[in-house]
């Protein structure tokens, strides 16, 4: 042997890795660094920004398709687990994977004609966003903690500075910086919840967690427990769930409005995604422990979200409550812990992603040029005055009180019955009151766009036609919506194969 | 007399508790946002004491790996909070969070 007795023909033996598996992430990774390299070589601003965004929606539609192979394969011959056990490809993380790819391509329909209007750098934004949700298709198929926070801080790093965008206003700033301070805190908080866990089970792999609390009997408990309540710390803040969103009006406010759809559709279905394999992969042996702090997160957030709604007078900063409120109709789901009840959860996560995208569509084409009239005076005769707009906003603002006909109604119909099927007769109360009060607000709105602002007229030919981009996803997310109120069959089934954990 | 103390893993353990608390604490009252900001530090390295006293402690490898990972991650994070920092306030004259006041309600 040569090299002082080392074996230098030793091969160091990696582990496999089933490209399939992470090609959807590969794919938007691989996007958004040849988005950042034409931005690098190419100087002439506008084919910059065409190019940008054609790599872009090619990165998207490459990982769709892959994510359509993965479906075939997952539900045919059954769970992949791959690269040591850290990437678990199931049809839960596929159809989880499925609502963050649709999120992007619309927030990415909806952000092309914004950023040429708001004159922002297109190139980094694209670039920013598909980063963004590459780290939630990974949450997506996490199987090991340490790729959860991974994930996690890849969604969270590019949409603080997505949030904080638009340099020139204040606002827009102020919601980057609220919610960096917050997301690095709450990522902290995560990761000593790993730690604990780490300490009590000597793993990090959430089916190595399950395997080890089944054949072992705690000691002493206290460390797991403790960890387990950080580690739902932290998912709670990306969820937005209450008490853990404080930052949720004001980043939504603030940041730029398709950015803001991005982050309500996208980073809640990864944000869950996380929660439910958590929950259902790692701690299915500690349901009683687990199940009393998500029946508590839920109900705190349907009643805050509802009733601090009522009092605001700003469109987004509503949208942000109910935006709450939805997490908590998603935690019923959770907390009831049935098959029937994840099913619910997820095709709730599937709807609400096209209702309220839809919803922050109309805004961006419904104000002028600041992005930063939202108030609910700003909105007034809005559907007097360009009936189409209006009528869609007030479309998407009763299909999130779950008015019938509209994937609202169905998906918290859905939400109640796995309640009450499982006994749950009081959540399921809670969460008709919730949505009664929240009614008030949504109606409250719709009101608005249809009665005449008084005072003088306000100046028509201000107002932006609407973009094909924009008209697009508003095709798309009002078609979603009404197939899903009246059709709901197909989208069951497909989150019902999606329930296997 | 020779006074024997042994430093046992759970001692690194409660000194990380209680840094993690100082930062927490820390990032909760404190209103310049860079202070802030190194609380989140101050966290994110209880953290990692807590990992590597664990993998000590398990006799197991994993917990020292994971702290590379920490480490790259809060760099990045710093990179872009100090970016968001520098951005906004190069208009304004002190760095607190009380002049962060355009959003509310």
């Amino acid at each position: 042997m040569i090299g002082g007795g080392i074996d230098t023909g030793t091969r160091i033996v990696g582990p496999d890795v089933d490209f399939l598996a992470i090609g959807p992430v590969l794919a938007l990774a691989v996007a958004a660094l040849v988005v950042i390299l034409v931005r690098a070589i190419l100087r002439k601003r506008g084919p910059v920004n065409q190019i940008s965004l054609g790599v872009g929606l090619a990165g998207v539609a490459a990982a769709g398709v892959l994510l359509g192979i993965q479906w075939n394969e997952v539900r045919d011959d059954g769970t992949i687990t791959t690269i040591a056990g850290a990437v678990r490809l199931d049809t839960f993380g596929v159809f989880l994977g499925v609502v963050v790819l649709a999120a992007t391509a619309m927030s990415l329909f909806l952000a092309a004609s914004y950023l040429e209007r708001e004159e922002l750098e297109a190139p980094e934004y694209y670039a920013l966003m598909l980063l963004s949700a590459a780290g939630m298709l990974t949450m997506t198929t996490a199987n090991d903690l340490i790729v959860v926070f991974v994930a996690l801080e890849l969604l969270s790093i590019p949409l603080y500075v997505l949030a904080a965008f638009d340099r020139r206003r204040l606002s827009s700033q102020e919601s980057g910086i609220k919610y960096f301070v917050l997301g690095a805190f709450s990522s902290a908080v995560f990761l000593y919840g790993i730690a604990l866990t780490y300490g009590a089970t000597g793993t990090t792999s959430l089916t190595g967690i399950a395997d080890f609390l089944s054949a072992n009997t705690l000691f002493e408990q206290g460390t797991l427990l403790a960890g387990l309540a950080l580690l739902l710390v932290g998912l709670g803040f990306k969820v937005a769930a209450v008490p853990f969103h404080m930052w949720t009006p004001d980043v939504y406010q603030g940041a730029p409005t398709p950015v803001t759809a991005f982050m309500s559709s996208a980073t809640k279905a990864a944000g869950f995604a996380a929660l439910l394999r958590l929950l259902g992969v790692a701690f299915p042996l500690y349901r009683t422990d687990w199940r009393p702090a998500i029946l508590g997160l839920a109900v705190l957030s349907l009643a805050v979200g509802s009733i601090a709604a009522v009092i605001q007078t700003d469109v987004k900063r509503i949208l942000a409550y109910s935006s709450i409120a939805h997490a908590g109709y998603i935690l019923i789901g959770l907390q009831v812990d049935t098959a029937r009840g994840r099913q619910a959860s997820l095709f709730y996560l599937l709807v609400y992603a096209f209702m309220t995208v839809g919803a922050f569509a109309v805004i961006t084409v419904a104000t002028r040029k600041g992005d930063d009239k939202h108030s609910l005076d700003d909105y007034r005769g809005l559907a007097l005055r360009r009936p189409v707009v209006g009528g869609l906003l007030g479309f998407f603002v009763l299909a999130q009180a779950g008015v019938p006909l509209t994937g609202g109604f169905v998906v918290k119909l859905e939400i109640f019955s796995s309640a009450v099927d499982a006994g749950e007769y009081g959540l399921a109360i809670v969460g008709v009151l919730a949505a009664v009060v929240a009614a008030f607000i949504y109606l409250r709105i719709a009101v608005a766009l249809f009665t005449s602002p008084g005072g003088e007229a306000a100046d028509a030919s201000e107002d932006r036609p609407v973009d094909r981009w924009t008209a697009a996803v508003l095709a798309v997310t009002t078609a979603a919506v009404l197939f899903a109120g009246i059709l709901p069959g197909a989208w069951l089934t497909f989150a019902k194969d999606a329930t296997f954990l | 007399m020779i006074l024997s103390l042994e430093i046992t893993g759970s001692y690194y353990l409660v000194v990380a508790a209680l840094m993690f608390s100082i930062g927490a604490v820390g990032l909760l009252v404190r209103r310049n946002v860079l202070v802030m900001f190194m609380c989140v530090e101050l966290m994110l390295n209880a953290v990692n004491l807590t990992f590597v006293t664990f993998a000590e402690m398990l006799d197991d490898v994993t917990g020292q790996v994971l702290v590379f990972f920490t480490l790259a991650v809060a760099a990045a994070e710093v990179a872009v909070g100090l970016a968001i920092i520098v951005a906004i306030f190069r208009r304004r004259r002190g760095a607190t969070a009380d002049d962060l006041t355009v959003l509310k309600g």
